[in-house]
């Protein structure tokens, strides 16, 4: 394994994706992940891949689109003014089932919001955000170590099942720089070769096309229902989560990203003052770690959200929950990070209700 | 019995019948386009991009690996396509509505990088698919369902010209417009679309070929009726002419 080096979490995940074999990028700048794209454009061509600054985000979606209709590896960058942009196209692309990865470094909304890190887009990326029946596979990392890794896995994960993967990082993340050990580049044996599907002209084969429609409704509703197999073996398969000091906890946090990495403090906090906390951290936030809260919640007094939002998360934690144990929230929103001890006297308030 | 092939379907359609209404135009471009794909021997290596609009089954009828690209996009996904595959042919079939309306933005970036893809762009002045509202290349004047009183200058604006906006941009290295009226002007698009495929196939830049048709169905007129509408009313509007030609002759 290499040396730690210093970086960025916006370089650090570029230079990730190149080593786990992105070969052509597309993308249009914007703050907080604009490092993010100038990297790519800076050191794509110094190792013979593509990079082309899009004229748009709904552009580059496109121009990722028919990347990813070769069957080539692709990937692009974006905030949430610009992923929202990428919608029509992001649906499209899960609908035409290719594989595709795409980094939200999420900031302040709605609207132009602001610069500063949120994590105010997780309906976006889990619940739809463009049209139709479709999931994206979503990702979350909280360090940036864990960020270059998840780059590896994100075009695995996409390549496996033929569908978009999300990597939903904050503007924390990609701000801010950490030691990471950066893994080789993967070998182009390990990148398969999608012959069987992928439009690279049909040469001596009948003709291949890709589409994501059919005018038919019984027809597209066996298209979508296909779809939905393959969704279920990803919950099945793919479903990533950290529990930290679970074992004796009589709360249990949960919480993703950076809101995750802070909790770890907060739980320091809560034990030193007698809380038993612990944190269920979800690290794909779709396939959601449904199964982990349920169990917990079998146990624990108490399973407080923890979000930099109004509250998205939350409720696919209390679906989990069931309303077997009380399900508080605490969060900040527009771009507001809540600090270590913030979250230790909400948990107090709950806490204190409660017992 | 023994005899010579004088004419048969061009090995670049497939076998699928066109679905277009009668007196369209859609079929004599895609055959146009078929033959020059056949005889560049190009075929075996392009991939298509159809658009949404009355030629979003463009790609069952061509005999190439195709995509459809959302609304407006087309050109965006062949840029992805390109630069993912430099040494494929790559083109896009789009109408008015989807080229010059919903992707203005892409047309003109795409050509002004000079992407080296092959845009086939129909204009017959409405939306086809959809009902016939009216498109950005609708006539002043022009009745169309969401134009029941004509379109007004004053409100709608003007027929938006994507040659003569395309002409002043360096990327571009052919641009065309013709017609489909005449067995001439049949002749003179074919040459049209070789010239097109050719600056692609050499490097050149972006190629676009526009092609003035016609919509006997939501003109409300006959297919004859619609050609002789298409003559007195559509190319004063859209003059017929070689607007960029980097490519020289062409054999």
């Amino acid at each position: 394994m290499a040396e730690k080096i210093l970086l960025k979490g916006n370089e650090a995940m570029a230079e990730a994706a190149l080593r786990a074999g992105c070969q052509v990028y597309f993308g249009y700048p914007i703050t907080p992940q604009s490092e993010l794209i100038e990297y790519m454009a800076k050191r794509m061509p110094e190792i013979g891949r593509t990079f082309l600054q899009a004229e748009s985000e709904v552009a580059a979606v496109n121009m990722i689109y028919g990347a990813a209709c070769t069957g080539t590896r692709v990937m692009t960058s974006t905030s949430s003014p610009g992923f929202s942009l990428m919608m029509e196209g992001v649906s499209y692309i899960a609908g035409a089932n290719l594989p595709a990865v795409f980094i939200n470094v999420v900031r302040g909304g709605p609207g132009l919001g602001d610069i500063q890190p949120a994590q105010s887009d997780y309906f976006q990326g889990t619940k739809g955000g463009g049209h139709g029946d479709y999931r994206l596979i979503v990702l979350s990392p909280a360090t940036i170590q864990e960020a270059v890794n998840m780059m590896f896995d994100a075009f695995d994960l996409a390549d496996r099942y033929r569908n978009p993967v999300l990597i939903i990082a904050d503007g924390l993340l990609g701000q801010m720089m950490e030691p990471v050990e950066l893994p080789d580049f993967i070998t182009p044996d390990r990148i398969p070769n999608h012959e069987g599907w992928a439009l690279r002209g049909k040469g001596s084969r009948e003709q291949h096309t890709i589409t994501s429609f059919d005018l038919d409704p019984v027809k597209l509703e066996e298209m979508n229902l296909k779809n939905y197999e393959t969704y279920q073996k990803i919950q099945e398969n793919e479903v990533r989560y950290e529990e930290y000091l679970m074992d004796d906890a009589e709360v249990a946090f949960v919480a993703y990203g950076t809101m995750g990495r802070i909790l770890k403090t907060t739980i320091r906090l809560a034990r030193e003052a007698g809380i038993k906390a612990g944190l269920i951290r979800p690290i794909s936030l779709w396939p959601f770690p449904e199964k982990p809260i349920r169990e917990a919640a079998e146990k624990v007094k108490m399973v407080m959200s923890v979000e930099m939002s109004m509250g998205q998360m939350v409720e696919d934690v209390r679906l989990a929950v069931s309303g077997k144990v009380p399900t508080p929230f605490y969060g900040r929103t527009g771009g507001i990070v809540p600090t270590p001890t913030e979250v230790f006297e909400a948990l107090k308030r709950e806490w204190e209700a409660l017992v | 019995m023994k005899g010579i092939v004088a004419f048969k379907r061009p090995d670049a359609l497939t076998s699928k019948e066109f679905t277009y209404c009668p007196g369209c135009l859609h079929g004599v471009a895609h055959r146009l386009v078929a033959e020059i794909l056949d005889e560049m021997k190009l075929t075996d290596q392009t991939i298509m991009v159809a658009p949404v609009g009355c030629s979003v089954f463009a790609y069952e009828f061509f005999d190439v690996d195709g995509t459809v690209a959302p609304h407006g996009r087309a050109t965006a996904v062949a840029t992805g396509i390109k630069r993912s595959l430099p040494d494929r042919v790559v083109f896009t079939y789009q109408g008015d509505g989807d080229l010059a309306a919903i992707g203005t933005a892409e047309t003109i970036h795409t050509a002004n990088r000079g992407e080296k893809i092959t845009t086939i762009f129909i204009n017959n002045a409405i939306y086809g698919m959809t009902g016939g509202q009216m498109a950005p290349t609708s006539l002043v004047g022009m009745k169309t369902t969401t134009s029941p009183y004509g379109r007004k200058a004053d409100s709608e604006g003007y027929p938006i010209h994507v040659c003569e906006l395309l002409q002043n941009l360096n990327g571009v290295a052919y641009l065309e417009r013709v017609t489909l009226l005449t067995p001439r002007d049949i002749i003179t698009a074919k040459k049209a679309i070789k010239k097109a495929f050719t600056a692609q196939v050499r490097g050149l830049g972006y190629s676009l070929v526009e092609i003035v048709s016609t919509c006997p169905t939501n003109w409300g007129l006959s297919p004859v009726e619609s050609l002789e509408w298409a003559k007195q009313k559509m190319l004063p509007e859209f003059p017929l002419k070689v607007f960029i030609d980097k490519v020289g002759d062409v054999k």
